[in-house]
C-alpha cells in the first residue's frame, strides 16, 4: 500500500463529513450512530496505524511511506514518517477512540462534537507526517479550529477567556513561524522538507539595527520556529493558557490537548529547530536548557498550591514538558531519545489523568480539590486507577514516565551538571504535589454529603482505562517497544547536528 | 530457581490483589503466603549450595538508548544468597503472622475486604525488594528501590480513613525522593564517566575513576567519590539515616507486620546493602568511606538518644532500628563490609521478632501502643514474653565476653565494634566511641521496653488488662523461629561472616582494597576492646534495672530536673519542626508566590495589556461563536480544506 500515510490521515475526515451531511433522523438514533461512528471510525484508523508500525523499517535511512504528488500553484503534497514522527501518529490513533468513549455522555450539540474531534484527529496526524512545509504549516495551524471550538462551545463557566488567551499565545508565533517558512521556501527553493533537512541555513554573524546576531539567519529562522513551538509546549513562561484552556475544556478536549497537541511542539523542536538550523540551535541550548529548569521547578511549585485538579494537571504537565526540552537540547542520545519517550508517555498518562478527572466531574460537577475526599470507600476501583496513574505521573520506574524522565536526565547530566542538579529536585517536587493531591481527593474518610452517592467506574469507563494501563506498564517494563524504532532515527539526527556544528 | 523465587512473590501480589473476587479472601492470603514460603525454601537452598561463583540469568531488555543499556536479570553472587534469605524468610513469617494479627482489624468496618489488598502490598513489596537484591545494573537496582519505597507508602497509609496515616505515607515518599534524588544523580555520574550502568563494567572501571575528576556544580571532583556520596545520599534516604531519617519513626503508622518487614528487616537495610554491593567503588574512595562511617555512628547515637524517651512501644522500636542501621553504616566506612552484612542478617531475626513481638503484645492490649499503660503482662502473654526477652538478650549483644558464644547480637555488634577500633583512623576512633555509648543506650532503652511492657503493677485500663490474651498460633509460630533465629544465627555463621571462612564465603561479592586490613586486624584488638561493648550493656542493663524495677520514680525526677534535655529527646532533637520551617512551609509560599504573582500578575498582566486593545473585536467574535454562525463557518472553511486535500491526495499526481 503507497498510500498508507493519506489513509490514515483522512478516514477520519471521510467520517466527519459522513456525520455532517448524512446522518439525519430522530434525535436519540442520531446521537447513537454519530457516537458508534465516530468510535468505528477511529478505532479503524488506530488498526490501519498498526501497519504503519508493522510496515515500518527502524533501521532503514531516511523517510519511509513517502507520497509525493504536486499541486496547485507549484505547492506539493508530500508524506512521510521516519522514527521519531511515525510513533506520535500511533500515539494520536491509539488515544482517539478512548477518548471518543469517554465522551459517550456528551449529549449538547453531539454532532459538531464528533465532527470536531474527527477532523481535530486528521489534521493531528497530518502535523506528524506532513513533508512539506505549507502541508505542515496547514495541518500545524487549522488543527487550532477545532481545539478552539470545542474549548468555546463545550468549555466551562470562563471558556471565552480561555479561548481567547489560547487563540492571543499561539496568533503571534504562527505569523513569525509562517514568515521564517516563506524565508526558507526564497532561500532553499523549496518547501519539500526533506531536502530542507539537507539545506544548509547561513549561520554567518549579522548586523541588525545594530545589533550583532551570533547565528545569523539561523538564528533568527530558529526564533521565529521557537515562539510557535514554546507556546504550543508549552515552555516557561509561555504557559499560563494552558492551566485556563485546561480548566474550561472539556474532558475529550483536555486529553487531547494534553496528549498531544502539546506534542507538536516538541516535535517541532525536532523535525525543524534542530536538524535544520544546528548552529542556532546550538546558540540557544543554555537558553532553553535554563527556561526549562525554571519551568520544571516552577511549575512544580505551583501545581502543589493549586485548588483545582485540572489546574493541577496542567501545571503538572508544563513541569513534565520541561524534561522534553531538556533532553533535546543536551544533544546527547540519551537526552533525544528520552525526550521522544517522555512525550509519548506523557500523552499516555496525562490524558488518563484527565480522564480521571472526567469520572468524578461527571457525578460531582466540581473540580475543586476540597470538595473531594475519600473516594477511595465508594469507588475503589477508581481509586487503584488513579493511583497507579498518580505513581506513573511521578516517574515511577516499571511505568512509563520513568523513562523518559530518567534518560532525559542522564543525557543533561552529561553536557551540564547543574542544570541536571536541579531538573532532577522535579522528581522530589512531583512527588510531593501529586501524592498530596490524590490524598486530599481519594484517601481519608469519606464524609461530604455530595459524595454520599458517588459510583464506582462503568465498564465503558473501564474500558476506556484499561488500555492505557496497559500500555503505561508495557513501555514501563519493555521501553525497547520505542527505543527500537526512535534509536536509529536519534542517532541520525544527533550526528547530523553534531556534524552541522562549525568546530 | 531464582526466577521462581524473584517472581512467586509478584504471582502472589496479584493472586491476593486481583484475585480474591473469584475464589475468596482465604484462597487468596494463603496463596500469597504459601507463594512466600515456597521462595524462602528455595532462597535457603540456594544459600546451602551456593558455590560462590557469579551467576547472572538475563530475562530480557529493560532501557537500551545507545550505551545506556540495561537488562531484566538476577544476578546471583553471596551478597545477593545472604539478602534472598533475609528478604523471603522475614517476608514469608511476616505474611503468616498477617493472617492472625489481621484477622478482624477494628479499623475497618464490617462488610469491608482489606485482607487480600494487605496481602498484595506485602508480597508486591517481597517482589520489588527481591528485585532490587537480584540487580545486575543501577537500573533494575533503581527500579526495586522505588519500588519498594511505592509498597512502603501503600503499606504505611495502608488505613487510609486515618489522616495522620496518609501524612506519614506521603512523608516516607517523599523524604525517600530526596534520597532517590541523589542516587540517580550517582547513576547518571557514573554513566556520564564509564559509559555503562551495568555493575561489571563499573567495578572494572573504579579503581581509574579515582584517578579521574569531573566536573560538578561548581567543582572539580574526584569521580569515584562523587558517584560515592552520591549513592550514599540514596543510601542514607533507604536506610533512614541522619537528616533523611524523619520519615521511619512516622511510618509506624502502618500495621506492625508492615514495620516489623519493611522498615526492620528489610527495606531499610537496602542502603547498607548498596554500600557492599558498590564496594569495588567505595574502595576507591576514602573520603566517602569516612562520611558513611561518621554519619552512621551519628545516627547510631542520636536514634538511642531519642529511644531512650519513648513511650510508644513502635516508636522505641523504630528509633532502635534507625540506631541499628547506623552501626551497620559504621562497619561499611571502616571497609569492613562483612561485619556490616553479618549485623544486617542478625539484625531482621531479632528485630523483626521484637516488632512482631511488639505486634502481639498491642494485638493483646486492644491496639493500645502506649508503654505507660502497659505492666506486669508476663503471665498474660507468656510466649510473646519470653520470645521477646530473646529478642532484647540479642539486640543488646548478651553473650561470654572474648568468646564466641553469645545470642546473635553479641557476635555482630561485636563485630562491628572492633572493626571500627581496628581501623586505626579518627574516624574509625570516633565510631568507636559513639558506637560504645549507642550500646550502653541501646540497653538502656531495650530493657526499658521490656520493664514497662511485662514488670510492675499494670497500668493503664484495667478492661483491657482483664481481657488481654496470648496470640492465635499463626503469630507465634513465627515469633518462635525468629527467636531461634536470633539465638543461634550469630553463633552459627560466625565463621563465614567474620571468622575464618570469611574470604572464602563472599568471594568476589565483596571487593576489598589491597591496603585494606581492618577486618583481618579487628580479630586482634586488646581484650579490653572486645570486652567493652558487654560492659556497655551491663551498665545499660544496670540503669535501666534502678529506674524501673528498683525505684521506678527516678524517670520522672529526671525528666523534670532535665527539663531542656528531656523535650529534646523527646521532641526527636526538633529535627521535624526544623524541615517544616525551614522546607515544607517555604516551598508552600513559593508556590503560592509563583502562582499568584508570576503566572497571574507578570505574566498574565504583560498578556491582558498586550490583549487590551483587541479586545471589542475579540467580543464581537465570542457573541457569534455563541450564537453557533462562526462555528459553522469555521468549520465548512475547515472540511472544504480537508476535501481539496483529500483530492490532491487522491488525483493530485495524476
Amino acid at each position: 500500500m503507497n498510500n498508507l500515510l493519506t489513509v490514515i490521515t483522512f478516514t477520519p475526515l471521510i467520517a466527519a463529513l459522513i456525520t455532517m451531511f448524512f446522518i439525519r433522523g430522530e434525535e436519540a438514533a442520531t446521537a447513537r450512530n454519530i457516537k458508534f461512528l465516530a468510535l468505528v471510525a477511529t478505532g479503524a484508523t488506530f488498526v490501519i496505524s498498526l501497519f504503519l508500525i508493522l510496515g515500518f523499517e527502524p533501521s532503514a535511512d531516511g523517510f519511509q511511506f513517502v507520497e509525493e504528488y504536486t499541486w496547485l500553484f507549484g505547492l506539493q503534497y508530500k508524506m512521510g514518517v521516519d522514527g521519531i514522527s511515525v510513533l506520535f501518529i500511533v500515539l494520536t490513533t491509539f488515544l482517539m477512540p478512548i477518548t471518543v468513549l469517554a465522551c459517550w455522555k456528551v449529549e449538547h450539540r453531539i454532532k459538531e462534537f464528533m465532527v470536531s474531534f474527527l477532523v481535530l484527529e486528521t489534521f493531528m496526524i497530518g502535523v506528524f507526517c506532513s513533508l512539506d512545509l505549507v502541508l505542515f504549516y496547514f495541518f500545524f495551524e487549522a488543527g487550532l479550529i477545532p481545539m478552539f471550538l470545542i474549548i468555546g462551545i463545550w468549555g466551562g463557566e470562563r471558556k471565552l477567556y480561555a479561548t481567547f488567551k489560547f487563540f492571543l499565545y499561539t496568533l503571534l508565533g504562527s505569523i513569525l513561524m509562517l514568515i521564517a517558512m516563506v524565508y526558507m521556501w526564497v532561500d532553499a527553493g523549496t518547501t519539500d522538507i526533506e531536502v530542507l533537512l539537507t539545506h544548509e541555513f547561513s549561520y554567518l554573524p549579522l548586523s541588525l539595527l545594530g545589533w550583532d546576531i551570533v547565528g545569523g539567519i539561523q538564528s533568527l529562522l530558529w526564533l521565529a520556529f521557537f515562539s510557535s513551538f514554546a507556546v504550543k509546549l508549552p515552555m516557561w513562561p509561555f504557559h499560563t493558557w494552558l492551566p485556563d484552556a485546561h480548566v474550561e475544556a472539556p474532558t475529550g478536549g483536555s486529553v487531547i490537548l494534553a496528549a498531544i497537541l502539546l506534542k507538536m511542539g516538541g516535535y517541532g523542536f525536532l523535525r525543524f529547530s534542530l536538524p535544520m538550523f544546528p548552529v542556532a540551535s546550538e546558540v540557544f541550548s543554555d537558553f532553553v536548557i535554563w527556561l526549562s529548569v525554571i519551568a520544571i521547578i516552577y511549575t512544580s511549585l505551583v501545581a502543589m498550591m493549586q485548588e483545582d485538579i485540572k489546574k493541577l494537571i496542567a501545571y503538572s504537565s508544563v513541569a513534565h514538558m520541561g524534561f522534553v526540552t531538556i533532553g533535546i537540547f543536551s544533544f546527547t542520545h540519551q537526552g533525544l531519545e528520552g525526550a521522544i519517550f517522555q512525550m509519548l508517555s506523557h500523552g499516555l498518562i496525562s490524558g488518563a489523568l484527565f480522564l480521571c478527572v472526567g469520572v468524578v466531574y461527571d457525578q460531582i460537577h466540581t473540580r475543586k480539590i476540597a470538595d473531594y475526599g475519600g473516594l477511595v470507600i465508594r469507588m475503589p476501583v477508581y481509586a487503584l486507577g488513579f493511583m497507579f496513574f498518580t505513581l506513573a505521573n511521578v516517574g515511577l520506574p516499571g511505568t512509563s514516565g520513568f523513562v523518559g524522565e530518567f534518560l532525559t536526565l542522564a543525557g543533561i547530566f552529561q553536557v551540564n551538571t547543574w542544570a541536571a542538579f536541579f531538573a532532577a529536585t522535579g522528581v522530589i517536587l512531583s512527588a510531593a504535589y501529586a501524592l498530596w493531591v490524590f490524598r486530599r481527593v481519594v484517601l481519608g474518610d469519606l464524609v461530604k454529603a455530595s459524595l454520599a452517592s458517588v459510583v464506582d467506574l462503568s465498564s465503558r469507563e473501564k474500558l476506556v482505562f484499561a488500555p492505557l494501563i496497559i500500555m503505561t506498564l508495557l513501555l514501563g517494563v519493555y521501553p525497547s517497544l520505542v527505543t527500537d524504532i526512535t534509536g536509529p532515527a536519534v542517532m541520525e539526527l544527533k550526528n547530523h547536528v553534531l556534524a552541522s556544528l562549525p568546530n | 530457581m531464582e526466577l521462581v523465587i524473584l517472581f512467586s512473590p509478584l504471582l502472589g501480589a496479584i493472586l491476593s490483589g486481583f484475585g480474591h473476587h473469584l475464589y475468596g479472601e482465604k484462597i487468596a492470603i494463603y496463596s500469597a503466603t504459601g507463594l512466600l514460603f515456597l521462595a524462602a525454601i528455595l532462597s535457603w537452598i540456594i544459600f546451602f549450595t551456593f558455590d560462590g561463583k557469579t551467576q547472572i540469568t538475563q530475562i530480557f531488555t529493560f532501557i537500551a538508548s545507545d550505551t545506556f543499556v540495561s537488562n531484566w536479570s538476577i544476578r546471583l553472587d553471596r551478597l545477593t544468597s545472604v539478602m534472598l534469605v533475609v528478604v523471603t524468610t522475614v517476608s514469608a513469617l511476616v505474611h503468616l503472622y498477617s493472617v492472625g494479627y489481621m484477622h478482624g482489624d477494628p479499623q475497618w468496618k464490617e462488610h469491608e475486604s482489606y485482607k487480600p489488598r494487605f496481602f498484595a502490598y506485602l508480597s508486591f513489596f517481597s517482589f520489588a525488594m527481591l528485585a532490587l537484591v537480584t540487580s545486575n545494573n543501577l537500573i533494575q537496582l533503581f527500579f526495586g528501590w522505588e519500588g519498594v519505597g511505592v509498597a512502603s507508602y501503600l503499606l504505611i497509609g495502608f488505613y487510609y480513613r486515618k489522616p495522620s496515616a496518609n501524612a506519614a505515607a506521603i512523608k516516607a515518599f517523599i523524604v525517600n525522593r530526596v534520597g532517590d534524588f541523589g542516587m540517580a544523580l550517582g547513576i547518571f555520574a557514573l554513566f556520564t564517566l564509564t559509559g555503562s550502568v551495568i555493575l561489571d563494567d563499573i567495578f572494572t572501571q573504579a579503581e581509574s575513576l579515582s584517578q579521574r575528576t569531573i566536573p560538578f556544580l561548581w567543582m572539580e571532583v574526584n569521580a569515584a567519590e562523587l558517584a560515592g556520596i552520591l549513592l550514599f545520599v540514596g543510601a542514607a534516604g533507604k536506610s533512614a539515616q541522619l537528616f533523611l531519617h524523619t520519615w521511619l519513626p512516622d511510618a509506624m503508622e502502618g500495621p506492625t507486620p508492615v514495620s516489623a518487614l519493611i522498615h526492620a528487616a528489610t527495606m531499610v537495610t537496602a542502603g547498607v546493602f548498596l554500600v557492599c554491593r558498590m564496594s569495588p567503588l567505595y574502595e576507591f574512595a576514602p573520603v566517602s568511606l569516612a562520611v558513611i562511617t561518621i554519619i552512621g555512628a551519628i545516627t547510631a547515637i542520636f536514634a538511642a538518644s531519642v529511644g531512650l524517651v519513648q513511650n510508644d512501644i513502635k516508636r522505641v522500636i523504630a528509633y532502635s532500628t534507625c540506631s541499628q542501621l547506623g552501626y551497620m553504616f559504621a562497619a561499611a566506612g571502616v571497609g569492613v563490609y562483612q561485619a556490616a552484612m553479618f549485623h544486617l542478617f542478625t539484625h531482621a531475626f531479632f528485630k523483626a521478632l521484637l516488632f512482631l513481638g511488639a505486634g502481639s503484645v498491642i494485638h493483646a492490649m486492644h491496639h493500645e501502643q502506649d508503654m505507660r499503660n502497659y505492666g506486669g503482662l508476663r503471665s498474660k502473654v507468656p510466649i510473646t514474653f519470653w520470645t521477646m526477652m530473646i529478642g532484647t538478650l540479642a539486640i543488646t549483644g548478651f553473650g561470654i565476653p572474648l568468646t564466641h558464644y553469645g545470642f546473635a547480637g553479641f557476635l555482630s555488634k561485636d563485630a562491628i565494634v572492633e572493626s571500627t577500633f581496628a581501623a586505626a583512623s579518627e574516624t574509625g576512633l570516633f565510631a568507636f566511641i559513639l558506637l560504645l555509648l549507642a550500646a550502653a543506650m541501646t540497653s538502656f532503652y531495650s530493657w526499658r521496653l521490656i520493664f514497662m511492657t511485662f514488670f510492675g503493677p499494670r497500668k493503664g485500663d484495667a478492661d483491657t488488662h482483664a481481657h488481654a490474651h496470648e496470640s492465635p498460633w499463626s503469630m507465634l509460630v513465627p515469633l518462635v523461629v525468629l527467636a531461634l533465629g536470633s539465638v543461634f544465627a550469630g553463633m552459627i555463621w560466625y565463621p563465614e561472616f567474620f571468622g575464618y571462612q570469611v574470604n572464602e564465603f563472599f568471594g568476589p561479592s565483596v571487593f576489598i582494597g589491597s591496603e585494606n586490613h581492618v577486618l583481618h586486624d579487628a580479630h586482634y584488638v586488646p581484650g579490653w576492646v572486645k570486652a567493652s561493648p558487654f560492659i556497655a550493656m551491663v551498665i545499660g542493663f544496670g540503669l535501666s534495672w534502678l529506674f524501673y524495677i528498683k525505684s521506678p520514680d527516678i524517670p520522672g525526677a529526671l525528666a523534670r530536673s532535665q527539663r531542656p534535655l528531656y523535650l529534646f529527646l523527646l521532641n526527636k532533637w526538633y529535627f521535624d519542626e526544623l524541615y517544616e520551617a525551614a522546607l515544607v512551609k517555604p516551598a508552600k509560599w513559593l508556590g503560592t508566590f509563583l502562582w499568584k504573582k508570576g503566572d497571574g500578575m507578570t505574566i498574565d498582566g504583560v498578556l491582558h495589556l498586550v490583549a487590551k486593545r483587541s479586545i471589542p473585536a475579540l467580543t464581537q467574535l465570542a457573541v457569534r461563536l455563541q450564537s453557533g454562525y462562526l462555528f459553522h463557518y469555521a468549520l465548512m472553511i475547515v472540511l472544504g480544506m480537508g476535501c481539496i486535500l483529500i483530492y490532491v491526495a487522491l488525483f493530485g499526481g495524476n
